[in-house]
């Protein structure tokens, strides 16, 4: 069995969430992997990560803002000689695979939380309530991976060989005109070791500032609830939960959160979890290893102050 | 323009749901049912170009049992037009709805189909993806705002990164995330009038398309567990317990 995974990638790294679906693909057969658009090393950094042996380049514009539509039949033209066609949850692989799997007239599974074998697979459903054991009986199968759910392989060790993939008509009926995007220092939300997430309790976007002592103390990454991002308080790439961002890190502070299924549906498997909410019967406290009920504009000061000693 | 929105019946997002004790799903007997809450924000958008007049009809099409015509009448209440309903009692999945929206499209052919990015209870975020790829249009996926311009779609994408714009040629289908807009109450005398619109009742083989799911379920089991830990009397029991308990400080 061969695999192609699709990798998103960014000045000439590998996303984590890609090395990710990476460390799936090792479990089902020999690992290809896919870079599409011109992004300078890319190429380089996807031939190095241990347990790929092949990397297949599409250099071409037309793949630089990762559109569906010409990725999808890129994938396509490709797709013959692979049994399995991985892409992680990502913004990017949500888009494109079932685009692919529609195309090759499969049904796609999303959001795979483990592998049992070539033919069957975990994955969430009703916002991570309960899991469903899956079996395809699709020749071809089309996954996306929960990054949460697999360690990443390592950005170093493998020594792959290059190819270039066949040039191939695309469709052109779709364009990319301009992204807004959040600029930050932090590590993303999906890789950090540790995350510190507001809610609706933050009251304001000035509020949130005050998160960013905090962070900048354990080297966290700063997330918010839905509540939280409707309200304007943070943009939209900062939501966590079950139609936002799935975190799994080491250390979860959820403050001023009250801790709805759709919330906990993307951080409940975090190592240790806290929650600081003034409200003791707050949902998020039995999912918390450790709760402070605390007015969250007293406790943070003092959780900084803390720190510092 | 005609837009078509396809609305799917789901558990409502308030109930906590129940694993079946034999494995074989989750309990949705008596339990309450609603529309996806992604489609109730497609709805309002077909609603509101309709209101712009960018839009002359709005049909919106749900496929499942019989009870889905509930979820229909919510749509033709909240400004739908009309519906289709079909009807099946089989499971149904993204490949094999997309199918049937395809047949559907072709029949109706609306300028825009506006769908949810997710059906809660499945979390496929797939069935959008697919029907644009059997029509071979472009998609506007986990879309927070949406402008017709130019013969064009812009519609603006919550992505990763933040935000992301991009043109698409018309016909297309955008899935609507939960920044779009925020979907109105039906009034009570749009329930009443609701009431009058037409409904039609079609089964899958009207349609030529066999639903038969491509993915078995195996089982379907409670994740594990999370058990509640303490609670701490300070921040720096808080601190202490980190950095000597839990290590991760
Ligand atoms: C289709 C759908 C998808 C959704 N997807 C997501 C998702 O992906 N992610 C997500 O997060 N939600 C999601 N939601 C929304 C979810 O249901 C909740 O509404 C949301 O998570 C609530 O956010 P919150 O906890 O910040 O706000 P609230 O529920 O209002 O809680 C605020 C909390 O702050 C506490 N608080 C207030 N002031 C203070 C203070 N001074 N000090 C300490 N504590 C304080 C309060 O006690 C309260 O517990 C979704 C909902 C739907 C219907
Ligand atoms: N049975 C159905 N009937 C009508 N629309 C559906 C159905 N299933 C899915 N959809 C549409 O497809 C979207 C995405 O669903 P999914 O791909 O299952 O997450 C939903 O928000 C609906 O707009």
């Amino acid at each position: 069995m061969t695999v192609l995974v699709l990798l998103d990638h960014e000045a000439g790294s590998i996303k984590q969430p890609s090395r990710s679906a990476v460390a799936a693909a090792t479990k089902l057969g020999d690992v290809h992997v896919l870079i599409a658009g011109t992004d300078a090393g890319a190429a380089a950094a996807a031939a190095a990560l241990p347990g790929v042996s092949k990397v297949i380049t599409a250099t071409d514009k037309a793949f630089d803002h990762a559109l569906a539509e010409p990725l999808a039949a890129l994938l396509v033209g490709l797709a013959g000689d692979y049994t399995h066609l991985l892409a992680a949850s990502t913004a990017i692989g949500k888009n494109v695979m079932p685009r692919v799997a529609a195309l090759l007239d499969v049904q796609p599974i999303s959001d795979v939380s483990a592998i049992i074998d070539a033919d069957t697979f975990v994955r969430p459903i009703y916002a991570g309530n309960a899991l469903a054991t899956v079996k395809s009986s699709d020749a071809k199968k089309v996954i996306t991976v929960r990054a949460a759910s697999f360690d990443p392989v390592a950005t170093t060790g493998g020594s792959a060989a290059l190819e270039g993939a066949a040039i191939i008509a695309l469709p052109d009926i779709a364009w990319f005109v301009s992204a807004e995007l959040s600029r930050s220092e932090r590590p993303e939300l999906t890789a950090a070791r540790v995350v510190v997430s507001g809610g609706r309790g933050m009251q304001n976007g000035e509020n949130f500032k005050l998160l960013e002592p905090l962070a900048d103390k354990l080297g966290a990454a700063v997330g918010a609830s839905r509540a939280a991002v409707d309200a304007g308080f943070v943009p939209n790439d900062y939501q966590v939960g079950q139609t936002g961002k799935i975190v799994a890190p080491d250390l979860y502070i959820a403050i001023g959160i009250s801790g709805a299924i759709q919330h906990l549906a993307g951080m409940k498997d975090s190592k240790v979890i806290v929650a600081i909410n003034k409200d003791e019967d707050a949902p998020i406290f039995q999912v918390a290893d450790y709760g402070l009920v605390a007015d969250l504009f007293t406790a943070l000061p003092e959780l900084e102050a803390e720190l510092s000693k | 323009m005609k837009i078509l929105v396809p609305i799917k019946r789901v558990v409502d997002y308030n109930v906590k749901i129940r694993v079946k004790s034999d494995g074989t799903g989750v309990e949705t007997a008596g339990v309450k049912m609603s529309m996806n809450p992604f489609d109730e924000i497609a709805i309002e958008e077909a609603v509101r170009l309709k209101e712009k007049g960018v839009a002359s009809e709005i049909i919106a099409v749900s496929m499942g049992v019989a009870a889905c015509a509930e979820t229909i009448r919510t749509a033709l209440a909240m400004g739908a037009d009309r519906g289709v309903l079909v009807e099946t009692d089989a499971e149904l999945q993204p490949l094999a709805v997309a199918k049937m929206l395809q047949v559907l499209v072709t029949r109706e052919q609306p300028g825009l189909v506006i769908m949810g990015k997710q059906a809660i209870d499945d979390d496929m975020n797939a069935t959008g993806q697919m029907l644009a790829a059997l029509l071979g249009w472009s998609q506007g996926t986990f879309a927070s705002k949406i402008v017709l311009e130019d013969g064009a779609a812009f519609v603006t994408r919550e992505i990763d990164g933040g935000l992301e714009t991009v043109k698409l040629s018309l016909p297309t289908i955008i899935t609507a995330d939960l920044r779009l807009n925020e979907p109105r109450y039906a009034s009570l005398p749009n329930i009443m009038k609701a009431r009058k619109k037409p409904i039609e009742t079609i089964k899958p083989a009207d349609l030529g398309v066999d639903p038969a799911p491509r993915l078995t379920i195996v089982s379907v089991a409670e994740p594990p567990k999370r058990q509640a830990g303490v609670k701490v009397g300070s921040v720096a029991e808080l601190v202490a317990k980190l950095k000597l308990e839990a290590k991760v400080i």
